[in-house]
């Protein structure tokens, strides 16, 4: 082989043809172009015409440049041009690899692999035995030292484990080896352990020792913790040198139900340092969904931190004492309740004894005087085991004997009878404010409104244990929230309403942040040893070396011991993992983890990642050779004069769709907005694409027919009807969509829907065409009948009915009865009138609904008695002679009656023009 | 060989769209009989055209008594003046015209015997007289003298590689029409217009040029042959000849236009790729305008 700099040849002597060049340039340049016979009849005129110059004679020297070039290009390709060739390393004996194949080589894996490739095909060529091992995956019995190639081919098989050995663990495993003779090269993953120097120290006993390192960095993320409200995240790095940013990315289900990133930290490294920290102020809402953090650009284990149910939450009840009336929903007594839980809580409701079963967090009820005596041993064994009972007074207690005479379990203090009110009409003195609230009782810190004024509540009896258990009072010192603990649990009275009725409190900020500090306060989030015995837990999610989440499968439950103070290892791999009743994460990185870097001794020698890929450069070469004979053709034909306008067209076009290529999103959006432009620049009636070629000619030509009715005899002047595509093309900007409905059709895809209930809610209508006449008569199964069901199921259509007679379709424009297309059916069904709609008397119309109906669906295809060919024709016979043509005639009036109510709504529904049409009726 | 039926169907589906000459007519608003078509001038004739004052000279018998009943002043009733005309029809038939640079269009031989047809289809529907010069045909009217005209046109016999007019069965004071590329010797032609000039005949002159003799998009070492194959000319760069070449054949046209003046004849160029409808127009407008 032949090397020059960074390129080597491997048949060296074929470039002697180099030499050949000149000789090549010389023959060449004397051969001019052959010239062209053309049939020219008007060469009488040229007769006599005299060149100018005689240049083309030879051939142009840049053309000779090209030859040439492709030439020595093809000379040089097949010499076997190698960009880096290497050199073999030298070596004998049987050769140990050893990776650590931990969490922190999963970061450049591949890399390292691609090293341990190397290694062995070196290996192979100085034909030694060579042993791979892993020590995270001990192998069971000693050295298994094979030929390279056996081992090379398992390689792609390995994979790094997300957990550290354990110093007995490897230090056993080695001197129960049989050690000795053989060379070692360790593939260090860069982090010191505890059992790294004294490993190294047994190595070196057996052989010469070549340590291999990365200089990328290590990062690692730490389980992320909720503190004063707002989230802590902390990286930490094993080398404590430049400043560096990572960016973290907090990923969770969205609430449609779609894994994305939810939010995103920037983390700064301060020079030195080797810990970074930063505080995200997240919505409940959004910190509830969060699943995991994430560094972002970092595959490994350690840069994912498994959020568990500290970061969830809670679930609350609601339980109120009175049946909603209809219509009062702001005097309902849990209204501000649901209003200041639903951001934070998941709120449930339903029958106390239900409730309880579902074991919430929480448990609200609102002027809930008394409970059965079965419910209040259920309520009592929940609050003892740790549930939050939260009451509030209301007229019903007031007017209750509860908690006079004895306390009642299930309140923390005993009530004087009837309560009071103050700055009522009837009594004396001002609606009463709130004190500042005492350290040590939950509410300390929060601000006290000066708006907030309690205008009623009930009183507590002043008994021994009544200072201890007020956590608020009025500025009067009378108590407005009480505390109980009861076993692990508590109960808590306010002494005022829910709702507005008794005080202001609900509607300030202030409510709502009570009923946080109460209710929605974190557990605490690792559960105590004592919790953990006994019990078992399953792994949900299991985490790969290289930070992927994925499904635990059949992994066996781990006791819950092993989780108090968790190692991960094989036996407990890091995860997610389900407890009976919360969910645990173990991450790779614990809250006390340190990084620290490997340190070696200066004795053994450290090599760095690098490889440097052997590269043939033949194909590079031989390309280039061939592009230029390529252009040479071209550029022949350009001089020859035969790269006529319509060649060269062609070649141009080959050129741009070569180019194009590179750019067809462009493209896309440029159609996007050409058929954006053509949908709006004027009003376009439009119709589904069914596939069915026939059905959906006949469809456009149906509502050509409309358009130019429309044009003729209204002032809505509508330009040709548009195909849309609903996978495609975007909706809004039509009225009115025609769908007629085939046995064949696809059913469209879940995107599609969304955009068509987007369409329907934003004031969209569709007409659904059954065409066979009769199935809408519901019921009644035609086949595309059936399908219209299939189609219209994840639409959200309003309940239908018939067509009543005051429709506002019947007036929109012409006076109509029946709604004939091709057939005469008379069911036509749209959006039910409201059940409270009733007709004035001496008005013939009822008051109905404002919006247009979203959909029309029927079965007397319109769009054939519409439909007319280019000049104008009908396509399609209706009936028979001149009743026939008068209910084309009716049919073209629905449709005209059909547009304008798209357009102009509920107009003609406007009792204004009742006198008009009581006119036009005769009465 | 183009088949006599087949050249007679595309020159009728040509004059098709073209209402008959009368009728197109607006100027004509009362139409005579088929068969003569209005001079727009007093004389001889069985319609109506104008009441003129009478003048002395005048015969008592010719005065419109009814008419002058109504005025002061007598008026004579003057009838049109209706004759039929001869059209005398030359189209080249040398080899030169035999040439289509692209195979999307008629070779300008084809396109030169459609026109002529499509003319002598509408003149004969107009009750004209029409004939060819060369081929013994003498100027006749009636849908027979179609069927011959269509027999003659389909004919290629001519073997020069350029063509020349001649004025053998020209008809005095007739219309006579030329059809040819005009790309040969003009001497002919001038003196074919000369002499037709003396007789009173007057026409039209249409040359029918191909889109490339107009364009010449040539490039590179060329040889040009005519044809027939007896002339050829070799450039090593055709690009540079084009401005001479354009230069020439505008010359050509100048010239043709100014010869076309002279003799009182209308000329117009014509290309293949255009459409035949419009040269059609203009060659029944010309025909007109000799009036």
């Amino acid at each position: 082989m032949l090397i020059l700099g960074p390129i080597g040849f491997t048949a060296p002597w074929l470039l002697l043809g180099l030499i050949a060049l000149p000789i090549l340039w010389f023959l060449l340049r004397a051969v001019p172009p052959a010239p062209v016979r053309r049939m020219f009849p008007a060469v009488s005129l040229l007769l006599g015409l005299e060149d100018d110059e005689n240049e083309t004679d030879k051939t142009p020297w840049w053309l000779l440049l090209l030859r040439t070039l492709a030439i020595a290009a093809v000379i040089l390709g097949f010499a076997g041009p190698v960009l880096n060739p290497q050199q073999e390393q030298s070596g004998d004996g049987p050769l140990l690899a050893l990776v650590d194949g931990t969490w922190a080589d999963a970061r450049d894996w591949q890399r390292r692999m691609d090293r341990l490739d190397l290694l062995l095909s070196d290996a192979a060529r100085a034909g030694r035995p060579v042993a791979v091992v892993r020590l995270t995956d001990l192998p069971a019995g000693g050295l298994q030292f094979q030929p390279a190639d056996a081992w090379a081919a398992r390689l792609p098989s390995f994979e790094p484990s997300p957990w550290v050995p354990e110093a007995e663990t490897v230090l056993e495993w080695w001197d129960a080896l049989d050690a000795g003779g053989f060379e070692t090269f360790w593939m260090s993953d860069g982090m010191d352990y505890p059992w790294r120097d004294a490993l190294l120290a047994r190595i070196e006993g057996s052989g010469g020792v070549t340590v291999f390192e990365s200089p990328r960095p290590v990062l690692a993320l730490r389980p992320s913790v909720f503190e004063d409200g707002l989230l802590v995240i902390r990286a930490v790095r094993a080398a404590a040198d430049d400043p560096m940013d990572v960016n973290v990315a907090a990923h969770g289900l969205d609430p449609g139900g779609t894994p994305r990133v939810l939010a995103r930290a920037s983390l700064q490294f301060e020079p030195g340092a080797t810990e970074a920290e930063e505080r995200l102020s997240l919505p409940p809402e959004l910190r509830n969904r969060i699943t995991r953090f994430e560094i972002e650009g970092v595959r490994s284990a350690a840069a994912v931190s498994l959020a568990d149910d500290a970061l969830r939450r809670r679930e609350v009840a609601l339980i109120a004492g009175r049946d909603d009336r209809e219509g009062l929903e702001l005097l309902a007594p849990t209204h501000y309740l649901e209003q200041a839980l639903e951001p934070t809580a998941d709120l449930i409701g339903g029958a106390l004894d239900d409730l309880i079963l579902a074991n919430p967090d929480a448990i609200v009820m609102a002027d809930v005087a008394s409970l059965a005596s079965v419910e209040e041993e259920q309520m009592l064994e929940w609050v003892e085991d740790g549930g939050l009972l939260v009451r509030f007074a209301g007229p019903r207690m007031a007017a209750s004997d509860i908690s006079r005479d004895a306390e009642d379990p299930l309140m923390p203090v005993r009530l004087r009878a009837g309560g009071r009110s103050v700055g009522g009409a009837m009594s004396w003195g001002e609606p009463k404010a709130l004190r500042p609230f005492e350290p040590e009782t939950p509410f300390f810190g929060l601000a006290v409104p000066d708006e907030v004024r309690i205008t009623a509540q009930v009183m507590a009896q002043p008994d021994p244990t009544l200072a201890e258990r007020t956590i608020a009072s009025l500025a009067d010192g009378t108590p407005l929230v009480t505390r109980k603990r009861i076993g692990e649990g508590q109960v808590v009275l306010f002494h005022t309403t829910a709702n507005a009725e008794w005080s202001s409190l609900p509607l300030s900020g202030l409510f709502v942040q009570m009923l946080e500090r109460l209710a929605v306060s974190t557990r605490p989030a690792m559960p105590t040893l004592d919790e953990l015995a006994g019990t078992t837990w399953v792994p949900d999610q299991v985490l790969s070396a290289f930070g992927d989440v994925g499904d635990a499968g059949a992994l066996p439950g781990v006791a819950g011991e092993m989780l108090s103070d968790p190692v991960p290892g094989p036996d407990l791999r890091p995860g997610l993992y389900a407890g009976q009743d919360r969910r645990l994460a173990l991450n790779v990185i614990g809250l006390e983890t340190e990084l620290a870097m490997a340190s070696w001794p200066a004795r053994v020698p450290i090599e760095g990642l690098e490889v440097a890929r052997e590269t043939l450069l033949k194909g590079a070469f031989l390309t280039v050779a061939l592009g230029a004979l390529m252009i040479d053709i071209l550029a022949s034909l350009w001089l020859a004069g035969r790269l006529t306008a319509q060649r060269a067209g062609g070649t141009a076009a080959l050129l741009a769709v070569l180019i194009a290529g590179g750019m067809p999103q462009q493209g896309a959006a440029q159609g996007a907005d050409a058929f954006a432009l053509e949908a709006t620049t004027e009003v376009v009636l439009a119709h589904v694409i069914t596939g069915d070629r026939t059905l959906d000619q006949m469809t456009a030509a149906g509502l050509r027919g409309l358009s130019r009715v429309l044009y003729e005899r209204t002032s809505i002047e509508p330009a040709e009807p548009i195909a849309v595509n609903l996978e495609t093309d975007e909706l809004a900007f039509f009225p009115i969509l025609y769908w007629p409905v085939t046995e064949g059709q696809p059913i469209p895809s879940g995107e599609a829907y969304a955009k068509l209930n987007t369409y329907l809610r934003s004031g969209g209508m569709i007409v659904f065409d059954t065409r066979d006449s009769n199935v809408a008569q519901f019921g009644g199964g035609s086949a595309t009948g059936r399908r219209l069901q299939e189609l219209a199921r994840p639409l959200d259509i309003p309940p239908l009915e018939p067509v009543p007679e005051d429709h506002v379709l019947t007036r929109t424009f012409y006076l109509l009865q029946d709604f004939p297309g091709r057939h005469a059916s008379r069911d036509v069904w749209v959006e039910a009138a409201p059940p409270d709609a009733e007709r004035i008397d001496g008005m013939p119309f009822r008051n109905l609904n404002d919006n247009v109906t979203p959909v029309v669906i029927g079965g007397n295809d319109w769009a054939s008695a519409w439909a007319v060919d280019e000049n104008g024709r009908a396509m399609f016979p209706v009936g028979r002679g001149f009743s026939g043509e008068r209910q084309r005639e009716i049919a073209y009036r629905f449709g005209v009656n059909l547009i304008m109510h798209v357009l102009t709504g509920n107009y003609k529904s406007d009792q204004v023009h009742v006198p008009a049409l009581l006119d036009r009726l005769g009465q | 060989m183009i088949h006599p039926a087949d050249l007679r169907a595309k020159a009728e589906d040509l004059a098709g769209p073209l209402p008959p000459l009368l009728a197109a007519a607006e100027h004509l608003a009362s139409t005579v009989l088929l068969g003569e078509h209005g001079r727009r001038r007093p004389g001889l004739g069985d319609e109506f055209w104008q009441y003129r004052p009478a003048m002395p000279g005048d015969e008592a018998r010719m005065v419109d008594w009814r008419r002058s009943a109504r005025s002061d002043t007598h008026f004579v009733r003057e009838k049109e003046w209706q004759a039929a005309q001869s059209v005398v029809i030359w189209t080249d038939r040398a080899q030169s015209m035999r040439f289509a640079s692209s195979d999307g269009l008629p070779t300008k031989s084809m396109a030169a015997r459609v026109l002529a047809l499509a003319a002598a289809v509408l003149l004969i529907r107009g009750g004209e007289r029409v004939g060819l010069t060369d081929a013994g045909l003498p100027p006749r009217s009636g849908e027979l003298q179609l069927l011959r005209l269509a027999q003659v046109l389909a004919e290629e016999d001519e073997t020069a590689d350029y063509g020349a007019p001649t004025t053998k069965g020209l008809v005095s004071h007739s219309r006579a029409v030329f059809l040819s590329d005009f790309l040969g010797d003009l001497e002919p032609v001038e003196a074919a217009l000369t002499q037709a000039a003396d007789r009173g005949v007057k026409g039209a002159l249409m040359q029918i040029l191909d889109p490339v003799e107009e364009a010449f998009p040539f490039d590179g070492r060329t040889i040009f042959e005519s044809v027939g194959g007896t002339i050829s000319h070799e450039t090593r760069r055709a690009r540079d000849l084009k401005d001479r070449y354009l230069e020439r054949l505008a010359e050509r046209k100048d010239r043709l236009q100014s010869l076309a003046r002279l003799t009182g004849w209308q000329y117009d160029c014509h290309h293949t790729d255009r459409s035949a409808s419009a040269a059609l127009l203009w060659l029944y407008q010309a025909l007109e305008r000799v009036h």
